[in-house]
C-alpha cells in the first residue's frame, strides 16, 4: 500500500520529532502494562494468600457471627454442628474460636482477639504445629506486625484477661512460641492464637467454636441453622472490591499519561498538516483522492503507535520480566492498607493485558491522527498549493 | 450453784465478744454504710498514667442500685459528658459527638474516661452480700486500724470476679483494702482507702485508689467532695432524655 509506505518514510524522515512522540508514547505502553499487572499482582498474591492462611475453601459461622460487630462477638459461639465435626475428624475442616481478652505488654492494657485453633490441623498454612508444647504456660502464636507493634518476642510471657462464657473474669499466663511471618495482616494485627483444647477449657465452652474453616475443594452443607456457609467467593469479596476501586483509582494516571502522550501527536500532527499544505496540494494535484491524503497522515500518526510499542517492548519487556521473576520489594507501610503484601510483590501480566493495551493506545493514537488529518478533506489542490489551509 | 451459773455466764459471755462475727454480719454492716435509698455526690478522679495526671470532675445522682446518672463538670475537655446507668443498661453522651451511645459488649471493658475503672466496674452490684459467700479468715491491722480480713467466693458463675479479699475496719465496718480476683486466682484490681469519713451516721471513704493490678499506671485515685445521702432526686433525672439537657 503507497500510503503505508509514504507514511513510514515521511516519519522516519521526520527524525527527532518522531521519536520524541514514539518515547512518551513507549514510556505510556510500559507504565499502563506495569501498573495493571501491578494491581493484577496483588489481587493474585492476597487471593492466594488469603485462601491458604484464613480464608480456606469457605468457612462456616455461627449464626450470629459477624467479623466487623464486636459488640456480638462475644456470643458468638456455639457447639460444633454433628456434620461438622465429622468433617473436622476427616481433616476436612477445622473449627476457630475466637473471644475479646486484654493483654499487658509493656504494662499498658491492649484490647486483642483471643483466637484458639487446633495445633494439629492442615487446613492453614499458619503455623499452629508451633503450638503443642509440654510447657505449663499457655503457648502463644502471634504475628509479625503484632510482636513488631508490642515489642513481642519468643519466650515472653504475656498476661491474658478475659471472660468465660459466664461472663467472669480469668487471667492466664502465656507464653509465645512462635512470631508467624504471614502476609494476611487480617490474622495477625491485635490477635494471640492458643491451643483451642485450651482455650475452650479456660472459657468453658467444650466443644464449641465461632467459625470452622473447610479445606480446599471439600464441600457439604452444614445440618444445623446455627451455622451458616460462607463461600470462599463471599470471603474474598471485600479485599478484591478494594483492589477493583484502587485499580480503577489508578485509570486516571493513564488517562493522564494518555493525554500527556496525545497531544505530543495531536501537535505534530496539525504541524504537519501545516507545513505539507504543498505537499498535500501537489499529491491531489497528481491524482491522489482526498480521502488517500487523509489516510497517510492518518497512517502516519497510528505508526507513531506502532513504533512506540516496538520501542516500549525493547526496554519494557526485560524490566516486566525482571520484576515478575524477582518481584518488587514491598515497603512495610503498605501492611497498613489491608492487602497481603509484605515482602516481594509479583506482578502478573497477561497476552489479554499487553494486546488490550496496545489496542487501547493504538485505537486513542490513530483518532488523534485523524482529527487534525481531516481538514484535508475540503482542501482545494489550487489553494494548498499556494499554501493555503482550510 | 449460783456462783457456777454465774462463771458460766461471764465465761460464754467473754467468748461471744472475743469471737469475730459471721463473713455475712460484716457483708451486711459493710452494706449498710455503703448503700443508700438515694445520693448525690460530688467526686474528683485523680488518673495517673504513665506520661501525664489528669483530673475529672464529676456529679452523681444514685437511685438504689439500678439508676445512676453522672455528669462530668471538668476538664472542658470532658466538660458536659453524661451517663446513664439503668438496670444493667448503660448510655453514654457527650456534647462533641451529640449522640447517645449505649455502651455494651466489649466496650463495657473498656476504661472509663481513662481510668482504672471499667463500666462493668461501674455497673456492679454494690451490695456484696447478694453476690459472695463470705468468711471471717484473720485480723490485720491496716493504716494503724484493727480489720478483719474476709474473703469472698462468688455465690453464682456470673459474678465478674470470682472472689476477693477484703480488710474491714472492726470498728467502723467500712473496707480499708479490697483485692479482686480472677478465676485463676490472679489478682486483677486492688481498691485501697486512705481516708474515710462520717456522715449521718455511717462511714465513708474519703479518698481512695484503685489500680488495676494488671498494668504498670499508679492507678486512679477517687476523691469524694461531697455526698448527700437520703435527698429527693427528680424522676426524669434518670431518663434518656436527661443526657441531651
Amino acid at each position: 500500500m503507497l500510503e503505508l509506505k509514504l507514511a513510514y518514510r515521511n516519519l522516519v524522515s521526520a527524525g527527532l520529532r518522531t521519536w520524541l512522540n514514539v518515547v512518551v508514547l513507549s514510556i505510556t505502553y510500559v507504565l499502563i502494562i506495569w501498573h495493571q499487572g501491578f494491581f493484577s499482582g496483588i489481587l493474585r498474591q492476597s487471593e492466594h494468600d488469603m485462601i491458604k492462611d484464613e480464608v480456606g475453601g469457605g468457612q462456616y459461622w455461627y449464626k450470629s457471627y459477624d467479623p466487623y460487630d464486636p459488640i456480638s462477638l462475644d456470643e458468638s459461639h456455639g457447639i460444633i454442628s454433628p456434620k461438622l465435626q465429622s468433617m473436622i475428624n476427616k481433616n476436612e475442616a477445622t473449627p476457630i474460636l475466637i473471644r475479646q481478652a486484654s493483654i499487658y505488654p509493656n504494662g499498658r492494657a491492649q484490647s486483642i482477639l483471643l483466637k484458639g485453633i487446633d495445633p494439629s490441623q492442615k487446613i492453614l498454612s499458619i503455623p499452629s504445629g508451633k503450638l503443642k508444647t509440654d510447657g505449663e504456660a499457655l503457648p502463644i502464636l502471634v504475628g509479625r506486625r503484632m510482636a513488631i507493634n508490642n515489642s513481642l518476642k519468643i519466650g515472653d510471657f504475656l498476661t491474658i484477661r478475659l471472660r468465660d462464657s459466664k461472663d467472669a473474669f480469668d487471667a492466664v499466663e502465656g507464653q509465645i512460641v512462635e512470631i508467624m511471618n504471614t502476609r494476611v495482616s487480617t490474622i495477625d494485627n491485635g490477635q494471640l492464637w492458643i491451643p483451642l483444647k485450651k482455650m475452650q477449657e479456660i472459657v468453658e465452652m467444650n466443644g464449641e467454636a465461632t467459625l470452622v474453616v473447610l479445606g480446599q475443594n471439600v464441600t457439604g452443607l452444614s445440618d444445623s441453622p446455627d451455622w451458616k456457609f460462607r463461600e470462599q467467593k463471599l470471603l474474598l469479596k471485600d479485599i478484591i472490591d478494594v483492589i477493583k476501586s484502587k485499580r480503577i483509582a489508578s485509570v486516571i494516571l493513564y488517562i493522564i499519561l494518555l493525554f500527556l502522550a496525545m497531544l505530543a501527536i495531536f501537535d505534530t500532527q496539525v504541524l504537519s498538516v501545516f507545513r505539507r499544505r504543498k505537499e498535500i496540494g501537489t499529491l491531489i494535484a497528481l491524482g491522489m483522492t482526498r480521502l488517500r491524503v487523509v489516510r497517510l497522515f492518518t497512517f502516519e500518526g497510528a505508526m507513531n503507535g506502532v513504533l512506540a510499542a516496538l520501542v516500549g517492548a525493547v526496554y519494557g519487556i526485560p524490566i516486566l520480566v525482571l520484576t515478575a521473576i524477582n518481584g518488587i520489594p514491598m515497603p512495610d507501610v503498605v501492611d497498613s492498607l489491608g492487602f497481603a503484601l509484605s515482602g516481594n510483590l509479583y506482578p502478573l501480566y497477561s497476552a489479554g493485558l499487553v494486546i488490550g493495551t496496545i489496542i487501547i493506545v493504538m485505537i486513542t493514537v490513530t483518532i488523534v491522527s485523524y482529527l487534525p488529518s481531516s481538514k484535508i478533506a475540503n482542501l482545494k489542490p489550487t489553494e494548498a498549493l499556494k499554501g493555503k489551509i482550510g | 450453784m449460783k456462783n457456777l451459773i454465774l462463771l458460766l455466764f461471764i465465761v460464754s459471755s467473754s467468748i461471744g465478744y472475743g469471737s469475730p462475727p459471721s463473713g455475712e454480719e460484716v457483708l451486711t454492716k459493710i452494706d449498710r454504710n455503703f448503700t443508700s435509698k438515694n445520693h448525690i455526690s460530688t467526686i474528683t478522679m485523680v488518673i495517673k498514667g504513665r506520661r501525664d495526671t489528669r483530673t475529672l470532675k464529676s456529679k452523681s445522682w444514685v437511685e438504689g442500685n439500678d439508676k445512676a446518672f453522672t455528669e462530668y463538670l471538668a476538664p472542658a475537655r470532658e466538660e458536659g459528658t453524661k451517663m446513664l446507668k439503668l438496670k444493667d443498661e448503660l448510655w453514654t453522651w457527650s456534647p462533641s459527638a451529640d449522640r447517645i451511645i449505649k455502651i455494651a459488649g466489649h466496650m463495657l471493658r473498656q476504661s472509663m474516661m481513662g481510668s482504672d475503672i471499667s463500666y462493668e466496674d461501674f455497673m456492679e452490684d454494690p451490695e456484696l452480700r447478694n453476690v459472695y459467700d463470705s468468711k471471717v479468715t484473720g485480723e490485720e491491722e491496716m493504716n494503724g486500724r484493727s480489720c478483719y480480713v474476709l474473703d469472698l467466693i462468688a455465690k453464682q458463675d456470673n459474678v465478674a470476679y470470682h472472689s476477693r479479699k477484703i480488710w474491714v475496719d472492726k470498728e467502723r465496718y467500712l473496707p480499708l483494702k479490697e483485692e479482686r480476683f480472677a478465676k485463676s486466682g490472679k489478682l486483677l484490681k486492688s481498691v485501697e482507702i486512705r481516708k474515710v469519713f462520717e456522715t449521718k451516721g455511717r462511714w465513708y471513704p474519703k479518698e481512695m485508689v484503685l489500680k488495676d493490678a494488671l498494668s504498670s499506671g499508679e492507678g486512679t485515685q477517687i476523691i469524694i467532695d461531697s455526698i448527700d445521702f437520703d435527698v429527693t432526686i427528680p424522676e426524669h433525672i434518670f431518663s434518656k432524655a436527661s443526657l441531651r439537657r
